[in-house]
Parts: C-alpha cells; sequence; structure tokens
C-alpha cells in the first residue's frame, strides 16, 4: 500500500532530512514511527501526501507514484488519504461542524449526504455535541479529536498523524491513541509518527525508528 | 455531473456569503463600479438619444436648386423635365420666382421694400427630395446637378446634419475610450478586493490545498465573487442612468418645447442593458482572475 524504496530529501540548502529510506506498509497495516526530533519523521509523512518531493528515490502510494504526482492527482491523491496535522490546521472561523464538513466539500458530496458523514465522524471521536460550537472553546484533547474527524469523515484507507499527542496529557493521549486503534480494527492503514515512547509502551504494532534522517529499525 | 453542479453551488452560494458578510465593503464597491460604468455607459446613452433627435428633425434631406436670373422659361422646364427623369430624384417641387417674392412679402414684414425693388432679384429654385438619404449620395447627387447649365447654387440642407454626425462619431471614439481606461480602472478595483480576500483566506485555502482540493476549487468562489460583484455594479450603472434619465427628461422635454420640438430621452434599449450587464460581469471576472493567477500559486502548504 505504502512503498518506499531508496528514498532521500535534501532540503535547498541545508542538510539531509532522510537518507535512502526503503520500508512497505501493508494494506491494514498500524506502523509507529519514532525518533528524535529532527529524525525526519514530518518529512517521510510529507513525502506520503506529496506535501514534499523527494529528492532522489520513489514512493508508491495505493499504485500511484507520489513524486511524479503534479497538479489535480495531487489533490485526488490527498483524498484517499486521512491527515491529522501537527499543527492540527483547524480554521477557527467556522463551527466544529464546517471543519469536518470542508473535506466532504472539497470532494463535492451531496449535502444532505454529507450532513449523515459529518454527524458520524463527529460521534466516532465523541464531539456529536459540540458541532455548533466554535474550535476556539473546545478543550487541547478536543481539539485534536476534531482534527480526526476531519481526517476520518472521507473514510480514507489510510490515515497518517504526525505527532497526534504531542501537547496533551497521558490520558487524552491514551483516549486519542485508542481511537487510531479503532480505526485500525476496523481496516484502516494507520501510519503515526511520535516521539512519545510511552504510547508504544506495550504496543505490538510494528515500529519504524528513524535516527538523523536513517531507518535504524 | 451532480459533483460538477455541487461544487458550483458551493462556490456560488460561498460568493454570495462573503458579499452578504461584510455589506458595508461590498455595498462600497458596488458603488464604485456602478458609477464608473454609467460614465460611459450615460454617455453612450445620450448620443444615441442626440442621434435619434437628428434623425427627428432633418426628416428626408432636400436639396434647394437655384437657377440663374436669365435663365429662360423654355430652359426652366428642360431643368424639369430631367430632374423628372432622374433616377436619384424622388419628388420635386418648383418654386417660380414670382410666387417667391409672393412669399417673401407675405412672411417677411419687408412688403414695402419688396414693393420698391425695381425687380425681382429671386432665382426660380426647385426644392428637390432625394431618393436616397444618406449623406454621400446627397453630395453625388448635388455634384452632378451642379453641372447642369443654368443651375446657379445648390443648397443642400443636410450639411448640419453631417455636421452633427461627425460630432457624433467623434463623440463614440471619446466613449471609446473612455470605456477602456475605466475598465481597466474597475479591473484594478476586482483585483485588489480579491488579493485582500485571498490574504485574508490564506488558512483556509492552505488546508483546503492540504485536504484534497484542486487548484479549481480554490479558484471557484473567488471567481463568482468577482463576477457577481461586477454584475451588481453594472445593475448600479443601469439604475445611475435610469434615475439620471427620469430627472433629466421633464426639464429637457420643456426646453425642446420653447424650441417646438418634441423630444423625449430614450432608456438604454434592452440589448444595450444587457450588454452593460455582461460587460461589467466580465470585468469583475477577469480582475478576480487576474488576481487569483497571480496570488494564489504563493500559498503552497508547507
Amino acid at each position: 500500500m505504502i512503498n518506499f524504496s531508496n528514498v532521500s530529501k535534501r532540503y535547498p540548502n541545508s542538510y539531509d532530512a532522510l537518507k535512502n529510506i526503503t520500508f512497505t506498509i501493508e494494506t491494514g497495516e498500524m506502523v509507529f514511527i519514532t525518533g528524535h526530533s529532527g529524525a525526519g519523521k514530518s518529512t517521510l509523512l510529507k513525502l506520503i501526501a506529496a506535501i514534499e518531493r523527494p529528492t532522489s528515490g520513489s514512493i508508491i502510494v495505493n499504485g500511484q507514484n507520489v513524486g511524479a504526482l503534479r497538479g489535480r492527482t495531487i489533490s485526488f491523491l490527498r483524498r484517499n488519504l486521512g491527515l491529522v496535522f501537527q499543527d492540527q490546521k483547524i480554521l477557527f472561523d467556522r463551527s466544529v461542524f464546517d471543519n469536518v464538513l470542508l473535506p466532504l466539500q472539497i470532494s463535492g458530496f451531496d449535502p444532505k449526504a454529507a450532513t449523515g458523514r459529518v454527524r458520524a465522524a463527529l460521534d466516532k471521536v465523541g464531539l456529536l455535541g459540540k458541532e455548533k460550537a466554535r474550535p476556539i472553546t473546545l478543550s487541547g484533547g478536543e481539539q485534536q479529536r476534531l482534527c480526526i474527524a476531519r481526517a476520518v469523515v472521507n473514510r480514507p484507507s489510510i490515515l497518517i498523524a504526525d505527532e497526534p499527542t504531542g501537547n496533551l496529557d497521558a490520558d487524552y493521549a491514551h483516549d486519542i491513541m485508542d481511537m487510531f486503534r479503532s480505526f485500525h480494527q476496523v481496516g484502516v492503514t494507520v501510519l503515526i509518527a511520535t516521539h512519545d515512547a510511552e504510547l508504544l509502551g506495550g504496543a505490538q504494532q510494528r515500529i519504524l525508528t528513524l535516527d538523523h534522517g536513517e531507518l535504524t529499525a | 455531473m451532480s459533483v460538477w453542479l455541487s461544487h458550483h453551488s458551493y462556490a456560488f452560494v460561498l460568493a454570495l456569503k462573503r458579499l452578504v458578510r461584510t455589506p458595508f465593503a461590498s455595498l462600497l464597491s458596488i458603488a464604485v463600479i456602478g458609477i464608473t460604468l454609467s460614465l460611459p455607459a450615460g454617455v453612450y446613452m445620450l448620443l444615441g438619444n442626440l442621434q435619434v433627435f437628428s434623425g427627428q428633425v432633418s426628416g428626408a434631406p432636400q436639396l434647394s436648386l437655384f437657377l440663374a436670373l436669365d435663365a429662360s422659361r423654355d430652359e426652366v422646364a428642360q431643368i424639369g423635365s430631367r430632374l423628372k427623369q432622374h433616377p436619384q430624384v424622388a419628388s420635386f417641387l418648383f418654386v417660380p420666382k414670382d410666387s417667391a417674392l409672393q412669399q417673401l412679402k407675405q412672411s417677411s414684414g419687408l412688403a414695402d421694400v419688396v414693393d420698391s425693388l425695381a425687380q425681382n432679384p429671386l432665382p426660380d429654385a426647385f426644392v428637390t427630395n432625394a431618393r436616397s438619404t444618406a449623406p454621400e449620395a446627397l453630395e453625388l447627387l448635388r455634384a452632378e446637378l451642379q453641372q447642369w447649365p443654368k443651375i446657379e447654387h445648390i443648397q443642400l440642407d443636410s450639411a448640419w446634419a453631417k455636421r452633427l454626425d461627425a460630432l457624433l462619431s467623434l463623440g463614440r471614439m471619446v466613449v471609446l475610450m473612455l470605456a477602456v481606461l475605466l475598465s481597466f480602472a474597475l479591473v484594478a478595483v476586482t483585483f485588489n478586493t480579491i488579493r485582500l480576500q485571498i490574504l485574508t483566506r490564506r488558512d483556509e485555502i492552505e488546508v483546503s490545498k492540504l485536504i484534497g482540493a484542486t487548484n479549481g476549487f480554490i479558484r471557484r468562489p473567488f471567481l463568482y465573487f468577482g463576477a457577481t460583484q461586477g454584475m451588481a455594479g453594472g445593475v448600479a450603472a443601469w439604475l445611475i442612468i435610469a434615475l439620471g434619465v427620469h430627472l433629466i427628461d421633464g426639464p429637457l422635454a420643456d426646453l425642446a418645447q420653447l424650441y417646438t420640438f418634441d423630444f423625449h430621452l430614450y432608456y438604454l434599449s434592452p440589448e444595450d442593458s444587457v450588454s452593460l450587464l455582461l460587460f461589467s460581469t466580465w470585468l469583475g471576472w477577469l480582475g478576480a482572475w487576474l488576481s487569483v493567477a497571480s496570488h494564489l500559486w504563493q500559498i503552497e502548504p508547507k
């Protein structure tokens, strides 16, 4: 489903963020990417969503060579990915409901069916009671759940989260992780970048460890 | 098809919402567009009115043929028969010099002066209506008749209409130049409005791109906004012109009455009104398109 072969990424006049990365993630797998801050976790996730392009090597996602995509095809690739961003990227000028609705508007969903989808997604993350609320009034954990609802409302086959528990205390963090596990259990491929070793404790999932841009395990 | 439709209705509704959400700014922009457009469109309408007016007043232009004083009866009769056979002459009226003198005596109040004249100073005349009223055709006919023997002078009374015509085409050129210049201004107005919108919606644009929005999806609401604002500006221009006509028509009719003309202003014709609306809509769309094209690429998610 996701296949990296000999992928390197060098930022202009800067260091090598990723060096010669090769791995494959099968459909339905749940994989953690760990490593110190600056190890290249975010870069790796951005390459999958075509937010960054690899300097060399090839990345295949859902059978498409991501590095070669241009224009509209990038948009269509992203619609099949559920992205939870490190900096959340919540739109504070609209309600919780409208934030989650946006991906469906982008894919041209029928408005009536979209309303049902949004409610279902909010229900899954436990925010159904707050659909009319402004995101600014939500707690940190609730905001993170809002991001997850927005990522899954399109029912993507791949869910990618960058530090989804970054600013949360342990209880919230475990809630969020349980949520990702439940998506994994219904067959979604889940990819989570985290520096929080605590979360991995007891996890029997596969772990990719990055160290200064190189894959060590 | 339904996806296409839902994308467009989404963009249109969003554009309307954005217009309504900032009513004061929107009204100001629409007023600026309306006033700017009403200038060339209003002058254009006035020129059209003038043209109709000149057509009404001059009617069928006439050629007055004045014969030489020494023309004999035979020569006069010959000219009459030649005129009758001429294909360009629709009709003519012979005014003998005696009846011309009588007419002068009665109408001018110069009876004493006329009576004191030793001989009739007036020539025989033919008042001729030409078949074609085109200025060029009249000029040709005049040149031809001028060559005939015993024709002293030909008065073409459409000369002033011709001058007016020349003036009108000059006016039309000025309107055209005005329209082109002001169109640039309008494109600039929309360009800046949309630029501000894009900058304030940076986050939204970035997030939308990240979750799979195509450039078309992001562009569309701005284009609809520009076009809608342009169309509203066109409506404003139309209303300004209509109000202007309504206010001016009464006093102008009174003025014309004093000169014994029955004259009323015409509003913009339906064709011209539709053209005005389409043009202003297009200008708004163009401004928005240029703005989106030059600013959107700057917002790439990182």
